[in-house]
């Protein structure tokens, strides 16, 4: 019997077996960013303990910084004193630091890739949850809490159980204007949002292969949307391009071995999954949620659901997501008004988003009173988006383009909703008071149905807007 | 040494809710913090206090409820990002165990890690014990870990929590660091074996 990517990684960083029954694993890569490391860092002070192998650990600020005014001290002395603190803990203790202005800050899990850090067959841990992103390249990656940062960076391995593996096949070709993000919508809408409870998610099958890195980070990156702590696609000749040459990838007689090394971790064509899921990629549609949880989704196209189409479960959570949303069950998603469109995030604020995006927004117009935002994922992607001139076709149509970070996905910063606002969003939760007003609504989407959005001021279907496929 | 987790008695809060998620458990402008202390005043802030922070109906601002040391939930609890200051604010607000029919896996692993443990009941029992608490706040719920049951009102409903969870939390070795830094030198072999990026420009 064949082993998946999961359990090779597994056993190759095992280190032992702990007296509680779990194991110790050994995390290859550690990032840090500042809103989960500063009480780990105190947890170490306290205990006399050392960073024990700073080469495995790289830093970035990313959630607390303004994207429109950068200048220090900034005016939320906290948000200050957080990138103060991280500042010193890396200095301290010789943490390589992807500061302001380094030209390789960003958001954590789009550095990660870019620089060439994230890597096939490696474990990788961070205090987010949305680590899950760097699966995208074959890797073993998961969030963890701040006292587990603690072990990392004091151990370099961390407690942890094994979980199943779930294969999620994506068949055939992707109709135009659907993309990663509408796949993952559509996963989690039909799974669930506890339907990855347990288990690592494995994904592949045509539409995947077929898919670039980005697209398929966006697809990661939402797995513990699902429940998933971990979501993988298995390295291919795609994941080998991309990291070709990057910074931090290895070169020269290094790289065919890496290659080599890489190839061997992919799951076997004998695996054995503890489940098995298949999705046809052309029942996938433009993809958008309705709700307070990213399972709440339906069709562009499609209406809210009613409560007598929904299982006893379900009904109390869609009573309560109608009501914080003021939706009616029953009504279509197109045409609700928006007041703020928001691209950016870890889910799509990758060069390749704002280029498909830019495609297409040339020569559109934001709406009227609407308040449109780009939050470019890394300080590189910004760069190059400039010199492309994406950056232009955006502010052309009325966008504000911003600094990198993490901005209003979860509103940190001064980026945030105001009282009942609605914003079309290219992040990846749409929880109550998410966006920072306990009463801000939030409906997921891909990158260009935002545009849409935005241009139109209300959900619309971006393949009519932009006249996509048609 | 580390606390045994063997029996937690107290009074229970029943908090009903499918799949609350850790931005409502603790709202991320909380999250501005370099300690956790403090944190348990902005326990499911958004749920209890109005925007002129008001209270407002809420089980944990009813006085019936005050001093509770369980906290009841449904499933899926603790959903979303990994910020450990969730399973700290509901700590540091006074919980002692939780209490319900699933959890998510990163919430789930940060509350054993510092010491709070939560298990599940079938979702019965899970009904029978919401439904006693709301009738009788004064309950007296126990959460016996050795003995894997949650008793209450003269009932005994098995309770569910994975074993290497239980074994960690009942022989106090719930925080793994001591246990993680004996492995010394096998640690060093590991660093060596396993390839880390380097900057080579």
């Amino acid at each position: 019997m064949g082993k998946t990517l999961y359990e090779k990684v597994w056993e190759a960083h095992e280190v032992r077996k702990l007296r509680s029954g779990q194991s110790q694993l050994f995390i290859d890569l550690h990032l840090l960013h500042e809103v989960t490391s500063p009480q780990a860092f105190g947890m170490l002070r306290d205990l006399g303990l050392k960073v024990r192998y700073p080469h495995r650990t790289f830093a970035t600020v990313d959630h607390i910084v303004p994207t429109h005014d950068r200048t220090e001290p900034f005016q939320d002395p906290l948000a200050q004193s957080m990138l103060e603190a991280l500042r010193q803990n890396t200095r301290e203790h010789g943490i390589t630091f992807f500061d302001l202005g380094s030209g390789n800050q960003g958001i954590v899990h789009v550095i990660g890739p870019q620089l060439g850090l994230t890597q096939p067959g490696m474990t990788i841990a961070c205090g987010d949850s949305h680590t899950s992103t760097h699966g995208a390249f074959g890797a073993v990656a998961f969030g963890i809490g701040t006292s587990q940062v603690r072990d990392v960076l004091a151990t370099q391995t961390l407690a942890a159980q094994k979980l199943k593996v779930r294969r999620i096949n994506i068949e055939g070709k992707l109709a135009p204007g659907v993309y990663a993000k509408d796949v993952i919508l559509h996963i989690i809408r039909h799974l669930g949002v506890k339907g990855g409870l347990g288990y690592a998610y494995e994904y592949g099958g045509s539409t995947v292969e077929a898919m670039d890195m980005e697209s398929r980070m966006t697809l990661c990156n939402m797995s513990i949307e699902g429940g998933a702590r971990i979501g993988y696609v298995n390295p291919d000749e795609t994941t080998f391009a991309y990291l070709e040459g990057r910074p931090y990838s290895p070169k020269g007689a290094e790289w065919e071995e890496a290659k080599r090394r890489w190839k061997s971790f992919a799951s076997d064509p004998d695996a054995h999954y503890d489940d098995v899921v298949t999705f046809r990629a052309e029942e996938i549609p433009p993809t958008v949620t309705w709700g307070i949880n990213p399972g709440q989704a339906v069709p562009i196209d499609g209406r809210i659901p009613l409560l007598e189409e929904l299982s006893p479960e379900e009904r109390p959570a869609a009573e309560e997501a109608l009501a914080y949303m003021g939706f009616k069950p029953g009504q279509p998603i197109k045409g609700v008004p928006i007041q703020v469109a928001f691209i950016g995030s870890c889910t799509n604020a990758r060069l390749s988003d704002l280029r498909e995006v830019a495609r297409y927004l040339k020569g559109h117009k934001v709406k009227k009173g609407v308040r449109a935002l780009v939050v470019p994922g890394s300080e590189w992607v910004a760069k190059k988006a400039e010199e492309e001139g994406i950056a232009e076709i955006f502010r052309e149509a009325g966008f504000e383009w911003r600094y990198p970070g993490c901005s209003m996905c979860l509103a940190m910063n001064p980026d945030r909703l105001e009282g009942d606002e609605l914003a079309a969003s290219s992040s990846n939760r749409n929880y109550k008071g998410r966006m920072g007003s306990p009463r801000g609504r939030t409906v997921l989407m891909s990158p260009l149905m935002v545009a849409a959005a935005a241009v139109t001021g209300e959900i619309a279907d971006a393949r009519e807007v932009f006249g996509i496929g048609r | 040494m580390l606390e045994k987790f063997t029996t937690i008695r107290g009074r229970a809060v029943p908090l009903r809710g499918e799949d609350i998620d850790t931005d409502r458990i603790i709202p991320a402008r909380f999250m501005k913090v370099l300690t956790f202390e403090g944190l348990g005043k902005y326990l499911f802030y958004d749920e209890r206090f109005d925007e002129k922070g008001q209270p407002k109906p809420h089980p944990l601002n009813d006085p019936r409820y005050q001093g509770a040391s369980i906290l009841l939930v449904e499933a899926g609890f603790g959903s979303g990002s990994s910020r450990e200051h969730a399973p700290q604010a509901i700590k540091r607000a006074g919980f002692r165990a939780i209490i319900g029919e699933s959890f998510a896996e990163i919430f789930f692993g940060n509350a054993t890690a510092i010491g709070l443990p939560c298990v599940t009941l079938a979702p019965e029992d899970l009904a029978a014990l919401f439904k006693a608490v709301e009738e009788n706040p004064a309950l007296e719920v126990e959460v016996d870990l050795v003995n894997k049951e949650v008793r209450f009102a003269n009932r005994t409903a098995p309770l569910s929590i994975p074993e290497e969870a239980r074994e960690a939390l009942v022989e106090g070795l719930w925080d793994p660091i001591g246990e993680l830094l004996q492995a010394g030198e096998l640690l060093d072999e590991f660093d060596r074996r396993l390839p880390y990026p380097r900057r080579s420009e």
